[in-house]
Formats: structure tokens, C-alpha cells, sequence
């Protein structure tokens, strides 16, 4: 049995037993963090009676879920109606499969990988996942036969096609930057095997643009129109009660995860404590680098849900800061501001593969070139047709 | 009719490109957030501590007030019931057993459920027998309950009594059960006497 462990499947399965209970309950923690952080922005207190400083607020929140009655309206389609919730949270779920947590571990005489699946085509699999993650908000939105919710899923489904380009762009200047789909070999690779750093550091541009279409991805604030509490009372979810709900929540929350995981991965290096270490030479963080006993792994298992904690709280600041797109901005962000920016990191990068240097230390001056650029044509262009027009007719306003 | 002055056109504001890279101001705005996260809270929780009302004379549930002998003040003239926007005050009034009034109340019920706490029945009254105090937090669990009648409302008087003494109108200045008062401005007082002047 101790042997079945060791091997890559065994440990595998392990890991997804540990990773899965560790994400439900940080999930559930995510949602009272939440919840802490918008009080706290509003100078207000928040939850703060189940328990000592409200820790047992997920549980009190799950038992109300459980609890609460389950209506299903009288014309939805059933099926898809049920199907919605539990896809929108398995495919965020299943998005972690890939996510390299820790590097190598030695167990017995086999090395395994700390990763449920290390496949050749990592980063590809991410990116096909996270496009399904629209189908359950699509679906639900459809099949709860209400005009709100279907608008809500209209806007998701556009959203995620606009957002999904400029995403597909920046990862493709770190898969030309790196070489590499598998993402462990990415890490590896901004650990500075290949004479390369943290991608963030090289392309800040292409890192910016990620974050931005992640959270569009993720469905939050400032780009959470599908739901829009006020314009079209909770979006895809209107008609959505009890645990199906929570179960839109906990896909959210976990998508919010796999997507800072994802982030971390790609740009900020992973399980490494911090750029150039490996070249300080320092025992320490060699040993936090590279060994492959059990401890050097915990720690950096540490060191990358850091990261990702970092992330989550980022976006929840995020979502408390900012106010929410209209749609046409969102649309214009996309398609005038992210697109072209991506589309000239790609071709700079190309540039930089051909001359042999794609993570020259000239990079970052690239990034910013382009970022001008595209700044220069925006302010050169045409102002932008919002508003009334001059052109139309003027409305009579009969106030008497 | 809107005429042609009243309408101001208001163009949108050019963006430059400083604005148009959007990050400068989210990064004021994410520190402004931040600020606040780390600020004092100004929640009050509430069944624990309880806030100082803000105007002293806050308009809570009624209570009837008995005269210097114990008796109800109330003399049963309907002047309340009839000035009672939402009709949520009923008596029933009867010749008084006592030789300085005609009538007082046999009945005299206020359905707080449908009171909207105006002081209508408080300005009407010629006795200044009903009034209202600063108790805002009474409950019950049926809406009978909530029917408050003759004697539940002179109990109200008996508890209340030391905290708003009956009459003389002074309906500020008196401290709340949940601690200070603030002064009544200057100005208020000076309505307040003149009220009573004209009285």
C-alpha cells in the first residue's frame, strides 16, 4: 500500500484528495474573507458572531444554504436547469489537475511530481477548461427561462469571447518567451534554467493584460456583468435557490483560485520565493529550490498558495475598489485597448525568439513601447461616439 | 414649458492618453480602499451598545399620562383619534366618575403596527395626556400583542415617568436609556418656548 504512495499515480491520487478538501474549505473561507474585506473597505466590522471573529461563519453559511427551500420554477428546462450549477463548478474544479504546486518530491526511491496531472500540453488544457467555464453560466441563464437571466448569460458568453483573445495573446508571449507548454517547465524555466526570470519581470505589459482578462474570466467586479446585481438581479443565477446556488458561488470562488494559481504559475515564477535567487548561490534557498524531501517540498508548496493568497486578496480589493463596467467599455477595453497591445507583445517577442534572446533584459523597454503606442492611435483617433450625438435629431423634453 | 436657457449641454471630458491607461487611477483608487481597511470601524453592535439618539425628541411608542392623583389625564375629546393620519387610534369614551371633566376613556387602544410615529395625536392633545417616548425597541409576537390598550399604555407612562417627566413641554432635553442626550440647540429652545407661549 505505502508503495502504491510512492508511484506518480498513487500519489497523484492522494494529492487530489488533499488538494480538493484544501480548496472547499478555502473556498469557504475565501467567501467570509470576502465578506470581512468589504466590510472592513466600508469601515464596518462585518460578520463577526458565529464564532470568535465570525471563523465559523462558513459553516453557518453552508448550514443556511442546506437548509433554505429549492424552487424550481414552473417552465424551466429541468435538465439544463440542473445541469448548470454542477458544471459551472466542475469545470472549475477540474482546472487544478495541471497547476504544478511544488516541484519534485522524493518518496522511497521514485521522484513524483507534486501535480495531479503533468502533461506535456499543461497550459493548453488550462485554456480549454477555462473556455468551458461559460457553459455553465450560459446554460443556467437559459434555462431559467427569465429574460434578466438570459441576459446575463448573452453578456457572459460575449464577454468571454472578447476576453478569452487578448488572454490567449499574453499567455502566448510566455509560451515564446519559455518554449514550453508543460507548466512545470515554465516555472522551471523562470526559475532561470534558461538564462530567463520571472515573466512579469520580462513582459509587465503582457502580465497586466492577463490579470485583467482573468478577471473578466472569473466573473468579478469590475467585469461581472453577467450577474449585475442591479441592472439584472443576480444575472444567470436569478432563479437559482439554495445549495444549486451555492454551488454558482463555490464555482465562482474556485475559478478565482485556479485562476491566481494559474497567474502565478505563468508569471510570477511559481513556488520560487523570489526572482534571481537561484543565482545568489545562497544554501537556503538552493535547498528551498531544489531539494526533494518532503520539507523543501511543504515549503514551497508554501511559498505558491502565498501567491495565490496574495491574488485572491488582490481580487477581492479589487471588487471593493472599482465600480463595474458598462458593456460598450468593456467591449472597447478588449477590443482597442488589450488586443492591440497583445497582438504588438507577440510580434516583439517574435522578434526576440528570432534573434535568439527571448528573454533579453530589453523586454520590459518593449513592453512599455507598445503600451505608448497603442496609446498614441487611441488619443489620435476619432473621440469616441458615447452619449447623445450632435448629428441626431434633439429630444423635446415636454416639461411644463 | 423647459425653455431653450434651462438646457445646459455638457460635453464628456477628453480623455488623455494619461487617463486612457486606466492603471494610474486604479492604483488611487485601490489606495484609497486600502486606507480604509486599516481605518477605525464605526459599526455600533448594536443589542451590546447602543447608539446616543441622535434628536432628543425622538418619536418612540406612546404611552397615556396620569395626572398628580394617578387618574388617566386623557378626557376622552377624540381630538387624537380624529388627527390620526392612519387611523390607527380608537376610544371609547364614558361620563367621568370625577367632578373637574365630563368624559374620560372606558377604552382607549393604539394599533402600533399601524402608527407611523407621526405626533400628530401628541400636537392635537388639549390635556397633553398622550404623548410619545423615546422607546423605540418593543416587540410582540402576534399583532394583538401589538394593540396597545389603556393600561398598557399607562404602564408605559409608570416606566417612563422618570426619564420624561409628564408635560411642561420640554419634549427635548431629556436623556434616553441608552445614555446622553445631546444639547438642544439654542434655536430648538427658543421654539419650544414659543410653543408654550402661545399655548
Amino acid at each position: 500500500m505505502k508503495e502504491f504512495f510512492t508511484t506518480q499515480f498513487g500519489f497523484s491520487l492522494l494529492l487530489m484528495v488533499v488538494l480538493i478538501g484544501m480548496i472547499l474549505t478555502a473556498v469557504a473561507y475565501c467567501i467570509l474573507l470576502e465578506r470581512k474585506i468589504s466590510a472592513w473597505v466600508q469601515d464596518r466590522v462585518g460578520p463577526n458572531r458565529a464564532g470568535p471573529y465570525g471563523l465559523l461563519q462558513p459553516i453557518a453559511d453552508g448550514v443556511k444554504f442546506l437548509l433554505k427551500e429549492d424552487i424550481i420554477s414552473a417552465n424551466v428546462d429541468k435538465a439544463l436547469f440542473l445541469l448548470a450549477p454542477g458544471l459551472a463548478f466542475t469545470v472549475a474544479m477540474i482546472g487544478f489537475a495541471v497547476i504544478p504546486w511544488a516541484g519534485t518530491v522524493r518518496l522511497g526511491d521514485s521522484v513524483v511530481a507534486v501535480q495531479v496531472a503533468s502533461v506535456d500540453i499543461g497550459l493548453l488544457y488550462i485554456l480549454a477548461v477555462g473556455s468551458l467555464s461559460v457553459y455553465g453560466i450560459v446554460l443556467g441563464g437559459w434555462s431559467s427561462n427569465n429574460k434578466f437571466s438570459f441576459h446575463g448569460s448573452m453578456r457572459a458568453a460575449a464577454q468571454m469571447l472578447s476576453y478569452e483573445i487578448p488572454m490567449g495573446l499574453s499567455i502566448l508571449v510566455v509560451v515564446m518567451t519559455c518554449g514550453q507548454l508543460r507548466l512545470e517547465d515554465i516555472v522551471a524555466g523562470e526559475a532561470g534554467q534558461m538564462g530567463t526570470t520571472w515573466n512579469v519581470l520580462l513582459h509587465p505589459a503582457a502580465f497586466v493584460i492577463l490579470l485583467v482578462t482573468v478577471f473578466a474570466e472569473s466573473n468579478r467586479l469590475p467585469f461581472d456583468l453577467a450577474e449585475a446585481e442591479q441592472e439584472l438581479i443576480g444575472g444567470y443565477q436569478t432563479e437559482y435557490s439554495s445549495m444549486k446556488m451555492a454551488f454558482f458561488y463555490l464555482g465562482e470562488y474556485v475559478h478565482m483560485i485556479t485562476a491566481s494559481a494559474f497567474v502565478a504559475v505563468l508569471f510570477l515564477g511559481g513556488w520560487e520565493l523570489f526572482p534571481f535567487s537561484d543565482r545568489l548561490g545562497w544554501a537556503w534557498l538552493q535547498w528551498l529550490n531544489h531539494d526533494e524531501s518532503i520539507w523543501a517540498m511543504l515549503c514551497r508548496f508554501m511559498v505558491m498558495s502565498g501567491k495565490v493568497g496574495s491574488f485572491i486578496f488582490f481580487f477581492m480589493w479589487i471588487r471593493w475598489t472599482l465600480p463595474r463596467f458598462r458593456f460598450d467599455q468593456l467591449m472597447r477595453l478588449a477590443w482597442r485597448g488589450l488586443v492591440p497591445i497583445g497582438l504588438g507583445l507577440v510580434v516583439m517577442t517574435g522578434f526576440c525568439v528570432y534573434a535568439g534572446q527571448p528573454a533579453t533584459p530589453w523586454a520590459p523597454v518593449g513592453d512599455v513601447v507598445i503600451v505608448a503606442m497603442v496609446l498614441l492611435w487611441t488619443v489620435l483617433m476619432k473621440p469616441r461616439a458615447t452619449g447623445r450625438q450632435s448629428h441626431l435629431p434633439p429630444v423635446l423634453l415636454d416639461v411644463t | 414649458m423647459m425653455k431653450d436657457e434651462d438646457i445646459i449641454p455638457i460635453e464628456e471630458p477628453r480623455l488623455t492618453a494619461w487617463d486612457l491607461l486606466y492603471l494610474p487611477q486604479v492604483l488611487q483608487g485601490l489606495k484609497v480602499t486600502l486606507r480604509h481597511l486599516f481605518r477605525k470601524k464605526v459599526t455600533v453592535q448594536y443589542p451590546e451598545q447602543r447608539r446616543d439618539l441622535r434628536v432628543a425628541n425622538y418619536r418612540g411608542v406612546h404611552r397615556l399620562n396620569r395626572d398628580e392623583q394617578g387618574r388617566v389625564a386623557c378626557v376622552a375629546c377624540f381630538m387624537c383619534e380624529t388627527a390620526c393620519p392612519a387611523h390607527c387610534i380608537h376610544i371609547e369614551g364614558a361620563e367621568a366618575p370625577w367632578p373637574d371633566r365630563e368624559k374620560y376613556p372606558v377604552k382607549f387602544d393604539i394599533d402600533e403596527l399601524r402608527c407611523i410615529y407621526c405626533g400628530m395625536c401628541e400636537e392635537a392633545c388639549p390635556v397633553d395626556a398622550i404623548e410619545l417616548t423615546t422607546e423605540f425597541s418593543f416587540v410582540g409576537c402576534t399583532r394583538e400583542e401589538m394593540i396597545f390598550d389603556k393600561e398598557k399604555l399607562l404602564e408605559v407612562f409608570d416606566q417612563t415617568r422618570d426619564i420624561k417627566p409628564r408635560k411642561n413641554p420640554p419634549i427635548t432635553g431629556y436623556p434616553d436609556v441608552g445614555g446622553p442626550i445631546p444639547r438642544v440647540e439654542d434655536s430648538n429652545a427658543n421654539t419650544v418656548e414659543h410653543k408654550e407661549n402661545h399655548l
